[in-house]
């Protein structure tokens, strides 16, 4: 029977492949269990077809609703996704041999993050295409702004939501709590991304929308500094 | 070798609860004094009527909850995530619950305001949009608060919650201003404070301060009251 | 004040030379009100094994914690060779921790539970180790098993596998034999006593009087927070009908 070899070499801690490990290990896991995933799509899906068929076109043009649709439809499906971000962690206490290891609490945090907004985006590679067609929105080169729209705001709640997903993992009632606590920091994300959107949609030029991509843009500089910031303060000690 | 020693008994100074707190009552009388001249003694507003009086109760409501009582309960947020003093946790509970009360009386008495001014219960206009949000943020707060039974690990969370609200604020107030700014509406909801005479001054200072004694009053109370459960709850469990 | 230990007098060397591997000195960690662990000392050398005993509420999770580094204690320190706990990337690195939950990923496989540990560990030949210590625990047929599909007795052999790779060099068990069959309990124990003889710092907290004190070099009987009763343990001749005699009285005398 071999000894375990004690003097076995070592490489020290790296923040982005520890990060980079973490996120494709909950990617790994989303992936085997898809139920997540499901459940966003199946909602965002859901949601546009209701939204279709309550709406009278000749009382609200498409480019009117379109925007606010596409970004309740990104909050709501967004948040399913968050709550097994640390769940998964706590299932078994996986999270304490996470803690424990030399891995830095900042690479843990990054590394959710990234799992989250990835999750984020899969679903908005659905959500997207479906908006557009049950809208019969124009498709054309300036979607390539919404989509920079998207990626800004799925960063600004990934992290934000990440954070809070970990506060919430420590309360009762998480799921509950959860959308309670995370969406009135979703307001400066959303308004300005249905805003711009908007803006795109009705061929106006992008820079009356500048405004409000500077403000998604702020947001995300500020809150994923911040939140890598607090995170090990959710982690007691 | 282990020492043997007993656990020492916490020594939190336990406030008595009073039966009759003279604090409060100095300020729930100057408050009633403070409506009393705003109502009978006051003149009315040329322009915007009667219901104009309502300013003597919505502005200082909003300034007390907006500034001081969220700004209370942020500052305490942050130096509780550096100090760690459970006195800190405290005060950010009572800030933000008072705080949701007077801004509870913002969010009543504007579309009261708006009601009889111009016929709708409800206008968009920055100011208390950015109060309706905000609430919200504190009942987020305190539900969060209400989801963990620990005193240390609902500080902390707590703590990591009011710090991030903090630096939300600014956003929150940015994106209200730029959406409003692309539908001006016509009507601003308070009007210039320069512009009153005198006697309409002197009607708001008063009542700006009476009601600010009973934010103090208020937050005294609770303040204590979050004391003594917390020393009750230290000794069930020790 | 704190009574150095000395190894066993089994003749199993002690691993370093600079002093002692893990210390600790009036760890005191209070909750609330309420002190969980209330003025623990000890010295432990590389080699040395501790079986912990105690009724259920004694402090011994709480303890193992605080050597482990996931918790800060209220006051008082705890160093491993020589740093201080909760430490720095390299002092974590150094600790493997097994308790009675799997703390494993139920939808990954074994395979990929214990790699992922070792490759967060920094272990450079990721794959060899994870083969290496799956083939130890007698788990490797099972590698590509999703953990979720195994047996608790299967888990907990992949739960240690996973806190093993690394080769940590000092183990924090708490109540390791749980749900282990008689294969597992040995390949355990195996594997447990090759590491004590490669100079690792063993801390084991269990029920079983007798498996922990098969390990042990030294053992405890913690209660109310504190160590009420400790003793060196030689290998030759302990009487543990006696030690478990000593052991009912105390805790009985304490509950009473």
């Amino acid at each position: 029977m071999s000894a375990p070899r004690l003097s076995t070499t070592h490489r020290p801690p790296s923040y982005l492949a520890d990060a980079w490990r973490i996120a494709r290990k909950d990617l790994l896991i989303e992936f085997r269990t898809r139920s997540a995933f499901l459940a966003a799509t199946v909602f965002a899906v859901l949601a546009v077809v209701i939204f279709r068929f309550t709406w009278d076109p000749t009382a609200i043009p498409a480019m009117d609703l379109a925007p606010g649709v596409l970004w309740v439809i990104f909050t709501f499906s967004g948040l399913l996704g968050l709550n097994r971000s640390f769940g998964l962690e706590l299932a078994e206490r996986a999270y304490d041999g996470l803690l424990a290891s030399q891995v830095s609490r900042e690479a843990i945090f990054t590394g959710k993050v990234i799992a989250n907004l990835v999750f984020v985006l899969c679903v908005q590679t659905l959500a997207l295409p479906a908006v557009a067609l049950f809208f019969d929105l124009p498709v054309g080169p300036s979607w390539g702004i919404i989509v920079a729209i998207v990626l800004l705001a799925s960063l600004g709640l990934s992290a934000v939501g990440t954070l809070f997903a970990a506060i919430a993992s420590n309360t009762r009632l998480a799921e509950l709590l959860l959308p309670m606590m995370t969406l009135p920091f979703f307001v400066p994300l959303v308004i300005p991304a249905a805003q711009a959107t908007a803006v795109v949609l009705r061929g106006q030029p992008i820079a009356e929308g500048m405004a409000w991509l500077k403000v998604l843009l702020a947001f995300d500089l500020v809150f994923v500094f911040a939140c890598i910031m607090v995170f090990p303060f959710t982690i007691e000690e | 070798m282990s020492s043997v020693s007993s656990a020492a008994p916490r020594s939190a100074t336990v406030p008595e609860p009073k039966g009759f707190d003279a604090f409060l009552a100095i300020a729930m009388v100057a408050v009633i004094a403070a409506c009393a001249r705003a109502l009978f003694f006051t003149p009315i507003d040329a322009m915007l009527g009667a219901a104009q009086k309502i300013f003597y109760v919505h502005v200082p409501a909003a300034i007390i909850g907006l500034y001081f009582a969220c700004g209370l309960l942020f500052i305490s947020s942050i130096m509780y995530l550096w100090i760690k003093d459970e006195r800190l946790d405290r005060l950010a509970e009572s800030s933000a619950e008072v705080g949701l009360v007077f801004m509870g009386i913002v969010l009543v008495t504007g579309p009261v305001w708006a009601r009889s001014s111009w016929g709708t219960w409800w206008v968009w206009e920055a100011r208390i949009t950015s109060t309706l949000f905000l609430w919200l943020l504190v009942v987020g707060y305190l539900v969060l608060r209400s989801g963990v039974e620990s005193i240390e690990v609902r500080a902390r969370l707590s703590a990591v919650m009011g710090t991030l609200a903090a630096l939300l604020v600014p956003f929150i107030h940015l994106t209200v201003k730029l959406f409003r700014g692309m539908h001006p509406e016509p009507v601003v909801l308070a009007p210039e404070k320069p512009k009153m005479p005198p006697e309409m001054l002197m009607s708001f200072g008063l009542s700006m301060a009476a009601f600010l004694l009973l934010f103090f009053a208020l937050l005294r109370l609770r303040f204590r009251w979050a004391t003594l459960r917390d020393a009750r709850t230290a000794m069930e469990a020790a | 004040m704190q009574s150095p230990h000395e190894t066993g007098a089994t003749g199993v060397a002690s691993a370093s030379a600079s002093g002692p591997a893990l210390t600790a000195e009036a760890l005191v960690r209070a909750f609330g009100g309420r002190r969980a662990v209330n003025g623990v000392s000890l010295t432990l050398q590389g080699g040395a094994c501790l079986a912990l005993f105690g009724p259920n509420g004694a402090g011994k999770t709480t303890l193992l914690r605080l050597l482990g580094g996931l918790l800060k204690p209220t006051t008082g320190t705890t160093r491993l060779h020589g740093q201080p706990l909760p430490g720095d990337a390299e002092t974590r690195r150094l600790v493997g921790l097994i308790s009675h939950h799997a703390m494993l990923y139920p939808a990954l496989s074994v395979r990929e539970n214990v790699r992922f540990a070792a490759e967060c560990q920094g272990v450079i030949d990721a794959d060899e180790a994870t083969t290496r210590v799956l083939t130890q625990l007698r788990v490797v047929d099972r590698a590509d098993t999703a953990v979720r599909y195994l047996s608790r007795g299967l888990q907990q052999r992949v739960s240690i596998a996973r806190a093993l790779v690394h080769g940590p060099q000092l183990v924090l068990l708490d109540e390791p034999y749980t749900g282990l069959d008689e294969t597992g309990a040995l390949a355990l124990t195996d594997a447990l006593g090759a590491l004590k003889a490669n100079g690792a710092t063993l801390v084991l907290v269990t029920h079983n009087l007798s498996e922990g004190l098969a390990l042990a070099t030294h053992s405890a009987i913690m209660q109310h927070g504190t160590f009420v009763d400790e003793q060196p343990v030689s290998s030759s001749g302990f009487d543990v009908s006696a030690y478990q005699a000593k052991y009912r009285a105390l805790v009985h005398e304490g509950l009473a």
